[in-house]
């Protein structure tokens, strides 16, 4: 390792992290719902391309952009709650399989009603943001990634207040530290869910667009529903923090693997490399990085 | 997860015996339909049929029973396909039954390892870890040419199907041939879920913590469930690919596969052998049914981006209506409708 | 300290591990002489355990002699349970030992429980809702069964005489038990009286040395109480295994047992006969005292 490249390894480095940065962007989503209900919610990604193609569609059949971020706001909002109130109130106190099946179910139908309603085709998706990569220090840095980070950054902080300094949030809080306990002190258990639904639908939209604006809006957006996945097993499925820090984690280490691991197995290693990472840690830390251990009582 | 094991159909003594429905439908199957059915019925409905009811069998055993989520299942199929087109290829004067045979014991030892993490893994985390083979697998076929015997995309073409030079190479062979191969698996599985092992894994998924306290291996039970089930899943696979298709890529075992096989699960019955059957009926016949009904109420509108949707929107809502309504599936409505209907057609014993 | 997923049981440690978990005999015990008097079924030594700044059980010392109705009472959140999920090797104490049958343990291996002659039942039942009960009761014999998944197929062989002698065994019981009627029954559909009762079956089944019972009559109206005693004192007449009794309510013990120890606040506070125990104004404190409850709402089912 004579001319080992430092700036490039910086680089990747970089780029691994803020391409991290959207990986927690999803795994968020997941985190508000499996903190308070218990749903590992398979449907985040379905909802992410509901909202990124609602959007466009809007956009394109000549809505302002402010209107448009408005009406779908106002339609995730309604979509979660919807979720709540249709599929998974009648299945409250099932196991978590059940729930999670049912969250299975609920993807294949909002991505076949999205692409019903809206089309097939792929649209592109124009933030307004140029995408042309600026130099720090001698390396590369998208300002495309760097804005999804501030987005990233604004919404952790606003969902962090949301949970401090508001009641319902607080009451979230407890509902997610005990729900028997928050149901004893008299908590409205459904009301918080609604709400906390409606919270994972905005999320989808802010993700939704920030990954359509990268891929282009189209069918395979509700697959990074799978990249969001390792992400959560590795921070712990009930760990904003956790959803943050393997986020980035799991970013970094896949684009470092793609470029010095990959070549040697021919690439596309993407596929299943963030899973090896998350494995291999759970084999060492069943929880997580965050995730509260399990007590099992007897 | 469901608690019913409603294969052990109490008997009583003046009710019609518990194997009288197997042996009818197998009369059926080997009897009437090779005469009746035509090559398109055989093709694409029956074979298929089989193929996936076999799979759904296989990860009935493991997530039905042993309660252990699997996202996984079209990986195992990919293996056992895989696997055996290479024992048959590599290893000549190799019987075919036996290069399956061959390729269901590979899934098997690639189940096992993947279901190894299941020691220290529940719920969640380790259907995270299925999704790893579903993932690692559908690479490794599609990156290293050896297994596809360097075809460029990793496609494989099924070597010609026959048993002791008898050939079985038309759609009707074919359709027996799975038949047969569904029949003896299935009632292996049928035996194994009504003996201690079987009891085992409905403990194992029921209560572990008391499972354990009365000396139920746990870890050893738990990769029991894996092994069984992937063997005979990756048997479904080598048919799929052997049997119906006899062109596959791996991209035919993709995560949406998987959660096709999970939908029979759950549409059928879980922990339940004929819950297997019934949904397996129910995903193949009803995207045939969903493309007449659709174009013949929208004609021309009902393309096949169309249909691609709805079938999505209505298989996705069946699951959920299912689990919400009928956690126990189509085998519990069939068992609640044939007892509706002895009661009103036999006198009740005074 | 918690019990994660990644369980403190020695399930999960190398052999070497659990030798070092495994105490030699004390030397009164390992004498070979005849006329030696049998080990005691289970010895508690200086028990300890604590949850986070809870103390469950404090320096808890108990002898349990082969044959004898032991009692643990004492209220709600005393640490009886924790006692005996540290005896069933669920817990692992922070220090003590435990020894049954004249092997010590650190922590009790779990999975070899059923093989040490020990068997128990749950204070929340613990049943296998899947299977019926005569399927919850035969699968007690698990641990005596050696026949692999193909031979159980085949259903020849050992297979068979080991299906035949859980079967057999079972059927004993249900009788024993009067369970006859709903043998067949998803156990899921049974009354909660008579679910305690084939969780009961279900360790007895395992012909345990000795057996270890939470709280058997939770939840039971005053004759289901009276007819699980019954029950618990023939099982012991004809099976003649040391029982260990966990019961809230001294009243119901106090006919049943040979011997009472009295938790409270996870320490023992009284040590004997069901006469010595009733008059020792300590514990006539303790049940008069206010209930205290260091438990969260959400664990009062714990
Ligand atoms: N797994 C556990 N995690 C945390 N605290 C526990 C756990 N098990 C028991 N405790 C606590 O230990 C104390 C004793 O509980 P327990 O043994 O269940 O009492 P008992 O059975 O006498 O009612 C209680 O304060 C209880 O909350
Ligand atoms: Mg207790």
């Amino acid at each position: 390792m004579l001319d080992f490249d430092y700036s490039f390894l910086a680089e990747v480095l970089v780029g691994g992290l803020l391409s991290g940065v959207m990986y927690s962007l999803v795994a968020i989503g997941f985190v508000l719902i499996y903190k308070t209900s218990g749903v590992l919610n398979f449907a985040q990604g379905a909802m992410l391309l509901f909202a990124a193609l609602t959007f466009v569609s809007l956009v394109e059949r000549g809505a302002p952009f402010a209107l448009a971020l408005l009406i779908t706001f106002a339609i995730m909002v309604a979509l979660g709650m919807a979720i709540e109130r249709v599929v998974l109130r009648p299945l409250v106190n099932k196991p978590p399989i059940t729930l999670f099946m049912a969250t299975l179910g609920l993807s294949y139908v909002i991505e076949g009603a999205a692409q019903l309603a809206w089309g097939t085709q792929v649209h592109g998706l124009d933030l307004g943001i140029d995408d042309t990569p600026f130099e720090v220090a001698g390396i590369l840095i998208s300002k495309f990634d760097l804005f999804a980070a501030a987005v990233a950054a604004t919404m952790v902080a606003f969902l962090t207040a949301f949970f401090r300094y508001t009641r319902i949030g607080l009451a979230f809080r407890a509902v997610a530290d005990d729900q028997f306990a928050a149901f004893a002190v008299g908590l409205k258990l459904p009301r918080i869910w609604a709400t906390v639904w409606a919270a994972a639908g905005a999320v989808a939209l802010v993700a939704g667009l920030l990954w359509g604006a990268r891929l282009g809006v189209q069918f395979s957006l509700s697959l990074v529903v799978l990249k969001a996945l390792p992400v959560l097993v590795l921070g712990g499925f009930d760990s904003i923090l956790g959803a943050i820090v393997a986020g980035l984690l799991i970013g970094a280490t896949e684009k470092l693997a793609e470029v010095y691991i990959g070549p040697f197995f021919g690439g596309g290693i993407e596929s299943w490399f963030a899973y090896l990472v998350a494995l291999a840690f759970l084999l060492v830390r069943p929880a997580g990085l965050f995730g509260q251990k399990i007590v099992e009582r007897a | 997860m469901s608690t019913a094991v409603f294969d052990r159909a109490e008997t009583k003594s003046w009710r019609v015996p518990s194997w009288i429905g197997p042996i009818a439908v197998l009369a059926v199957a080997y009897g009437v339909m090779p005469f009746i059915g035509g090559a398109y019925i055989f093709e694409a409905i029956l074979t298929p049929f089989l193929a996936l009811s076999l799979a759904a069998v296989g990860l009935n055993l493991l997530t039905g029973y042993a309660g252990q989520l699997s996202l996984g299942s079209a990986a195992f199929m990919a293996v056992g396909a895989y696997a055996a087109y290479n024992f048959n290829l590599r290893i000549h004067e190799l019987p075919l039954i036996f290069s399956i045979a061959l390729g269901g014991l590979s899934a098997s030892a690639i189940g096992i390892a993947f279901g190894l993490p299941s020691l220290r893994l529940r719920g969640f985390y380790l259907a995270v870890s299925t999704l790893a083979a579903q993932f690692f697998v559908q690479w490794a076929l599609t990156k290293f040419g050896w297994f596809s015997n360097n075809n460029a995309s990793g496609v494989i073409d099924a070597p010609p199907l026959s048993i002791l030079g008898v050939s079985f190479d038309d759609p009707v062979g074919r359709y027996l041939f799975a038949l047969t191969v569904v029949t003896v698996l299935t009632a292996l599985s049928y035996r194994l879920v009504n003996t201690q092992t079987g009891h085992n894994f409905i403990a194992v998924r029921d209560n572990e913590l008391a499972a354990r306290v009365i000396g139920i291996p746990i870890l050893k039970t738990k990769l029991l469930a894996f092994g069984i089930s992937s063997f005979i899943i990756g048997v479904a696979g080598a048919l799929w690919a052997f049997a119906y298709l006899r062109t596959v890529e791996p991209a035919g075992f993709n995560l949406d596969r998987s959660f096709e096989i999970l939908f029979i699960i759950i549409i059928g019955g879980l922990a339940s052998i004929r819950g297997a059957f019934f949904g397996a009926a129910l995903i193949v016949v009803f995207p045939l049914i969903l493309s007449r009904v659709g174009s013949l109420l929208l004609g021309g509108h009902f393309d096949s981006g169309v249909l691609d949707m709805s079938q999505r929107i209505v298989l996705g809502s069946l699951i959920i209506v299912f689990l919400i309504a009928e956690p126990d599936g189509l085998t519990a409505l069939w068992d609640r409708l044939t007892k509706g209907f002895s009661r009103t057609s036999r006198q009740q014993p005074q | 300290m918690t019990v994660g997923i990644l369980g403190a049981s020695a399930l999960d440690l190398p052999e070497a591990a659990e030798a070092a978990n495994r105490i030699a005999q004390p030397p009164h015990e390992r004498s070979s002489s005849s006329d030696a008097p049998p080990p005691a079924a289970l010895r508690l030594e200086d028990i300890s355990l604590s949850f986070g700044g809870v103390v469950a059980v404090a320096d808890v010392d108990l002898v349990v002699q082969a044959g004898e109705i032991r009692a643990i009472i004492g209220p709600n959140g005393a640490g009886k349970s924790s006692l005996i999920n540290v005896i069933s090797g669920i817990y692992q104490p922070d220090s003590g030992r435990v020894w049954i049958g004249g092997l010590g343990f650190v922590q009790t291996p779990t999975e070899k429980l059923a093989q040490l002659g020990v068997a128990r039942t749950f204070q929340n039942l613990a049943l296998f809702p899947g299977l019926s009960a005569f399927d919850n009761i035969a699968i007690g014999r698990v641990a005596v069964r050696r026949a692999n998944f193909v031979e159980q197929i085949i259903g020849l062989g050992r297979a068979r005489r080991e299906k035949e002698d859980a079967r057999a065994r079972a059927e004993a019981i249900i009788e024993f038990l009067d369970l006859k009627g709903v043998s067949q029954r998803l156990v899921a559909t049974l009354p909660y009286g008579l679910q305690k009762r084939v969780e009961l079956a279900r360790a007895l089944v395992a012909t345990p040395k000795l057996l270890l019972l939470d709280e058997p009559m939770a939840g039971m109206t005053a004759t289901e109480k009276r007819e699980m005693a019954q029950f618990v004192r023939a099982a012991r007449a004809e099976f003649g295994m040391a029982v260990v009794l966990i019961e809230h309510d001294i009243g119901v013990v106090m006919g049943l047992s040979d011997r009472v120890a009295v938790l409270d606040y996870g320490r023992k506070i009284a040590d004997g006969t069901p006469a010595e125990v009733r008059a020792d104004p300590v514990v006539i404190d303790a049940y008069l005292g206010v209930a205290h409850d260091h438990e969260p709402v959400g664990a009062a089912c714990a």
